[in-house]
């Protein structure tokens, strides 16, 4: 009786020498996926839809499990994942440039972006300005020239709150152009793209900010006309009719990437599995077709290129931010 | 023809299985908590609120159910009133005038089956008008800029007490409670925080659905629990249905006015369905004159108004989906819910989300006629269940609630913001302040400080923007109307309508 404990212990340390050696990392079973918002919104699809390819192409034999953790615009969820997860390489986090946005103007206080581990993005909207179809403005150009000439004369309206990734859209747009008096760009935060849309289409407000998915059945009725994408290239298929800023000689890059971020703590080799994994996933049929689904357009960084990618776009946003006068 | 089409997407919706089958399950909550005394359509629908999300229901799902149990509601008040004189919520109350004299006459069967007949005629066309009507509302949408939107939920706000209302200044000072918890979060104009004591929990602001639930459903168990109520209602006896084809041919006439007159008082703000069914009561006695029985058990007294506050109800979904304007309890805790499930009503809504609403209208017509088949033959079994002892029925009302409340944001947080608005509710309704304006507080506070700031950004600071359009100044003397009628018209209704209660009273001590 007396050698079972010791028969245990061998058995348990060659078990964990064959594994080590065998196999880097095992994923668990289950996953859990955090989207820091209610039920409907981006994170939320993020999560169930990406949980349901991992599940469906076999990367996670049991589940993912979406658990939904409103507050604070993502807040919430990043103060948990620091605070009570750390190590723990079943969890995933949604986040989106949102997420960024808030990290780079402080929102999320005393918490910064190099706390947890990034990822990949697995997608992205891009950046739109938009007009009336009946407005004077027919490039982005005469658009940014206006502005030059009299801030107050265009006003824009978007889904987000002040100082928030609809608003730096705008900014990045007309510091590209050569707008020197940016906090004077008059910008009115609605409760969503389509309240926004509806202000420009009635004639109150002048320039729409937001995501290309937004716009789209607005631009199919023929209410909308946009101005700029704010894509490096034009998007693919049908959406290729609409110039972008870079073609127009203005300089101005903002997709609102969709992707997530791991816990600290967590084995190299883990971290290593899940960029692996996200990639191989980006790669499937099963996900083009729900990026197609649900107007995600192509945008992949993993690993150390999408750490290097959120550091530099926190640095950029605040910068930005400090410039209109937003944080000091 | 466009609005057909539109519905027929609607039916294409409404009648899936899973869409049907919560629907008949909303109509059967919803008659339930009609009819019980106390648990009006608003607390049924708060309560029901937290089932939803804990199922994890597709908005569809949600607000079909939701709807149905809010138009299920109107059909349950009439039990109680007919049966035990009680009205099972406010809008019920002018039928006790009749109804329950012909309970008391022995004919409490066929009472049920033609204010059931009355209200299925009420809800369809009041349904129907509502699809002729918010097209035509929502086309008018692209007019509406920040400044007409100010005076929009000026109006909402003066016309909060409702014609009726009692006490003004009450209805002020809850609507104020509202506006106060409304403007903790982040001010999305300037991106500041407010009032949140650099607690994450507290950014974005109180959940309503949370202030919902704690203020009706669980000052409701407060209540009960104070009043020790362990017995439930005195059976109720029911005799056998004789209704000849006759008799609701008779009934007819003064179903149809009755709607119209109901729809009417819906989808003006602030009139509501206890208003619909005063005025369709009134005006029937008056076009029957002394001919009729009223208030000795005349059929037509129980038509009329069981006509008018279903019409009324449904007419009240007019303005909150057309334009995020509740006109009624019921209706501002349904927007709540909309907004929750992240879909902003308002002139939008039909383009932006054309099948769902046109779902929710489908399922309407669908779940008034899986109504009228509840009411009619099944009326037995609602009327046993009144006899279900509340000690039974409250605790699983709070336990759904809580697990639906935790069940959102998965925060312990949470469950103390429901008990403490439970708590204030309790308070509240003791010192006789009413609790829909301090829900509308928090749901209008923010959109309307909103538009006042987009209003003044778009015209540089000049505040007579707020007046400049022929749109905004219809608007804001209808709000002006709305704060005046109540103490020039609001004490001759009122008076009106205790009287005709009291008249009732009357034989009732002679018993």
């Amino acid at each position: 009786m007396k050698q079972r404990p010791l028969r245990k212990l061998m058995l348990a340390t060659s078990l964990v020498f064959a594994t080590s050696s065998a196999m880097a990392f095992e994923p668990e079973r289950t996953a859990e996926c955090i989207a820091p918002a209610n039920p409907g919104g981006g994170w939320d699809f993020t999560c169930r839809s990406v949980g349901k390819v991992l599940t469906d192409l076999g990367y996670i034999e049991g589940n993912v499990q979406t658990v939904n953790m409103p507050g604070a615009g993502g807040g919430v969820a990043f103060a948990h994942t620091l605070s009570k997860r750390e190590g723990d390489s079943a969890l995933m986090v949604a986040a989106s440039t949102a997420t960024t946005t808030r990290l780079a103007q402080g929102q999320f206080r005393g918490m910064t972006a190099e706390q947890v581990k990034w990822a990949a993005a697995l997608g992205a909207d891009y950046g739109v300005i938009a007009v009336a179809q009946d407005s004077p403005y027919k490039t982005l150009n005469e658009l940014m020239d206006a502005i030059k000439a009299d801030p107050l004369s265009v006003k824009f309206g978007g889904g987000s709150a002040l100082g928030g990734w609809d608003h730096l859209k705008v900014l990045i747009a007309a510091k590209a152009a050569g707008v020197t008096e940016l906090p004077k760009i008059k910008y009115l935060a609605y409760n969503g793209g389509a309240e926004a849309i509806t202000q420009v289409v009635g004639g109150h407000i002048q320039g729409f900010t937001g995501d290309v998915s937004e716009v789209l059945g607005f631009v199919e009725s023929g209410d909308l006309r946009v101005l700029a994408v704010l894509a490096e290239e034009r998007l693919p298929g049908e959406l290729g009719g609409m110039p972008t800023a870079v073609e127009q000689g203005i300089d101005a890059v903002a997709p609102n990437w969709r992707g997530f971020y791991l816990p600290a703590g967590i084995p190299d080799d883990a971290y290593e599995w899940w960029t692996q994994t996200y990639d191989k996933l980006y790669a499937s049929n099963e996900w083009k077709q729900v990026m197609q689904q649900n107007g995600l357009m192509p945008f992949h960084k993993s690993g150390a290129e999408f750490e290097a990618f959120v550091q530099q776009q926190v640095k950029d946003i605040r910068e930005l931010s400090i410039e209109i006068g937003l944080i000091k | 023809m466009e609005t057909l089409n539109f519905l027929l997407q609607g039916f294409a919706v409404a009648l899936t299985p899973e869409h049907l089958m919560f629907a008949a399950i909303g109509a059967i909550l919803g008659t339930l908590i009609g009819a019980l005394p106390g648990l009006g359509p608003a607390n049924g629908v708060a309560i029901l609120i937290p089932l939803a999300f804990s199922l994890g229901l597709s908005p569809a799902a949600s607000l079909i159910m939701l709807t149905s149990v809010y138009a299920g509601a109107m059909y349950g008040g009439r039990i109680s009133s007919i049966l035990l004189n009680i009205p099972g919520d406010e809008p019920a109350m002018m039928t006790t005038l009749d109804g329950y004299p012909m309970a008391m006459k022995g004919k409490a069967a066929e009472a049920l089956a033609i204010s059931a007949i009355a209200s299925f005629i009420g809800s369809l066309l009041a349904t129907i008008g509502l699809i002729i009507l918010a097209p035509i509302l929502a086309r008018f949408a692209l007019h509406f800029g920040a400044a007409e939107y100010f005076a929009l939920f000026a109006l909402a706000f003066a016309t909060l007490g409702g014609i009726t209302g009692k006490n003004q200044v009450k209805t002020i000072v809850a609507a104020c409670l509202g506006l106060m918890i409304a403007t903790v979060g982040v001010d999305i104009s300037t991106g500041n925080q407010r009032y949140t004591f650099d607690i994450l929990e507290l950014y974005e602001g109180v959940d309503f659905i949370i202030a919902i639930v704690g203020l009706f459903a669980v000052s409701e168990l407060l209540f009960f629990i104070e009043k020790h109520v362990g017995e439930g209602l005195a059976a109720a006896k029911l005799n056998k249905l004789n209704l000849k084809m006759s008799d609701i041919l008779h009934v007819i006439p003064t179903s149809l006015r009755g709607s119209v007159l109901g729809f009417i008082s819906g989808v003006l703000p602030g009139a509501g369905a206890s208003l619909g069914s005063f005025v369709s009561y009134t005006l029937e006695k008056r076009v029957v004159g002394s001919k009729g029985q009223f208030g000795e058990g005349d059929p037509r007294g129980v038509a009329a108004p069981e006509a008018g506050n279903n019409a009324a109800a449904n007419g009240a979904l007019v303005p909150m989906l057309t334009l995020g304007v509740p006109g009624s309890g019921t209706t501002a805790v349904l927007l709540a819910m909309l907004i929750s499930l992240n879909i902003q009503p308002g002139p939008m809504l039909f383009t932006q989300n054309a099948e769902l609403v046109w779902g929710v209208i489908a399922a309407l017509l669908v779940g008034n006629l899986m109504l009228l088949a509840l009411n009619i033959p099944m009326i037995g079994l609602f009327v046993k269940l009144l006899s279900i002892p509340p000690k039974y029925l409250m605790p699983v009302v709070t336990l759904v609630a809580a697990v639906g409340i935790y069940s959102i944001s998965n925060s312990a947080l949470d469950l103390y913001f429901m008990v403490g608005f439970g708590l204030a509710g309790y308070v509240l309704r003791k010192l006789e302040v009413p609790l829909v304006p301090v829900i509308l507080g928090m749901l209008l506070g923010p959109e309307m400080e909103l538009n006042l700031r987009h209003a003044l950004a778009i015209s540089d600071g000049d505040w007579t923007a707020l007046f400049s359009s022929g749109l905004s100044l219809t608007i804001w003397s209808l709000a002006f109307l709305g704060l005046a009628l109540p103490y020039i018209v609001g004490p001759i209704l009122r008076r009106r309508m205790e009287n005709a209660r009291a008249r009732l009273e009357v034989p009732e001590e002679g018993d």
